[in-house]
């Protein structure tokens, strides 16, 4: 049985690693705030911006952008795998790569290559350990994320499949069910498929400056880089509720480990006090 | 009643405006445009500049976009802006840096990105370490 004194400095021990994860699960709280914030507010732009594509697709434009045609022969594919850059989120990183790899893997059966574009730290240790076709990776994009931070990566892979170099193009991210829930989801970027909608029944002819080419690509460029922003947008808020998830159960399972020392810890002292007690006695009988 | 049409302007990262607005102006890449209602239907990119936007009754607002798209339709016109400055060559640059980390990443393999971290901050503990020790002992 362990002595008092080693007891009393494991509850303190563990008492500075609850302090810890307490203050952990309250930034993240917090932050989980900020980001669904940020969240619903990445919207309005896709949303508007899916709009117009679709007004574009109905007014026949003569003009096929590479984006929407489909290519035939699948020979190689495309994986943006959005991670994060700091563990202590539970499962959530582990997850995602088990959805990206079970993806990966239906391709490989089929002798489809893959190249990788990599967002997040966790992303690039983990992938660069069993791929070599890591075309593009950025990491240390902090909590507000820029645009701006996200548009070379995003022109690697979309370049890529203008030159045919790849077929399809996924994007491997966590969906914000809610804060207990995020779900690993793989989404198809490219080919772009544009949504048939009643709504758009009616069409325009528009009037295109300087040309209908030049205008669709800025449009399905920036559309695609606004789906992957949403996206990483959407996977912090999941890294946020996850660490706050997981930093809660820490700190509960620290509470319950304290609780369990202290009982330990009594005993042992109640032990000692009747030890010495029974020593005095008998030494008094002795004498 | 007067005539007037919806604007919308919305950037990548957020919602700038939306409301009911008598004219705009814009600066499309093939020279400043101002829309009016009913004005025929147009998909235009724009470039950095100012865009006003008169309401009745109230004074001009003035928003600076760094580029993007406008697109009008006879009684409502979105403007897609960009956060971010953009050109062509600019692109390019950021998509060879991309690359480049990638391929930085996948050479430092061997040399594991976690350990090299951890060991300079082991470094780091050990120099704060010996100083304080240093000044424990200058006390004494």
């Amino acid at each position: 049985m362990p002595g008092e004194k080693e007891i009393r400095t494991q509850i303190a021990s563990i008492k500075n690693t609850q302090k810890i994860t307490k203050a952990m699960e309250m930034v993240a709280a917090s932050k989980m705030r900020k980001a669904q914030d940020r969240m619903s507010a990445t919207r309005p732009y896709s949303q508007k911006m899916l709009n117009v594509i679709g007004h574009l697709a109905h007014a026949r434009s003569e003009y096929k952008h590479p984006f929407l045609i489909e290519h035939p022969e699948v020979r190689r594919v495309g994986f943006i795998i959005v991670s994060t850059d700091r563990g202590l989120c539970g499962g959530l990183n582990i997850n995602t790569f088990k959805s990206a790899l079970k993806a990966m893997q239906a391709w490989q059966e089929k002798h489809v290559e893959i190249d990788l574009c990599l967002i997040g730290a966790k992303g690039t240790a983990f992938f660069k350990r069993i791929s070599d076709n890591i075309v593009a990776q950025v990491s240390n994009l902090g909590d507000t994320i820029r645009i701006s931070e996200l548009i070379g990566t995003v022109k690697t892979m979309l370049d890529a499949y203008t030159q045919g170099t790849i077929d399809r193009l996924f994007l491997v991210e966590n969906e914000f069910v809610n804060t207990m829930t995020q779900r690993p989801k793989v989404l198809t970027l490219l080919p772009l498929v544009p949504e048939e909608n009643d709504a758009l029944q009616h069409h325009w002819d528009y009037i295109y400056e300087p040309d209908a080419k030049a205008v669709l690509d800025e449009l399905l460029t920036r559309y695609i880089e606004s789906i992957v922003y949403q996206g990483v947008v959407e996977n912090v808020a999941c890294e946020m509720a996850a660490r706050m998830i997981a930093m809660k159960s820490a700190s509960d399972n620290a509470g319950e480990l304290i609780a369990e020392l202290q009982l330990a810890y009594n005993k042992a002292r109640q032990a000692a006090i009747t030890q010495e007690i029974s020593e005095i006695v008998g030494g008094a009988a002795a004498v | 009643m007067a005539m007037t049409l919806h604007l919308d302007v919305v950037s990548a990262e957020k919602e700038i405006f939306s409301g009911t607005v008598s004219a705009v102006f814009a600066p499309a890449k093939m020279g400043d445009v101002g829309i009016y209602p009913r004005h025929t239907p147009l998909v235009t990119s724009l470039r950095p500049g100012e865009l006003k936007i008169e309401v009745e009754g109230q004074e001009d607002q003035y928003l600076y976009v760094s580029g993007g798209i406008l697109e009008v339709q006879p009684h409502v016109v979105t403007v897609l802006s960009d956060t971010a400055i953009r050109a062509e060559d600019l692109d390019e640059a950021k998509a060879l840096e991309a690359k480049q980390r990638a391929e930085d990443a996948l050479k430092d393999r061997k040399g594991d990105l976690d350990a090299a971290k951890a060991q300079a901050e082991l470094v780091r503990a050990a120099e704060q370490l010996r100083m304080i020790q240093r000044m424990r002992k200058q006390r004494r």
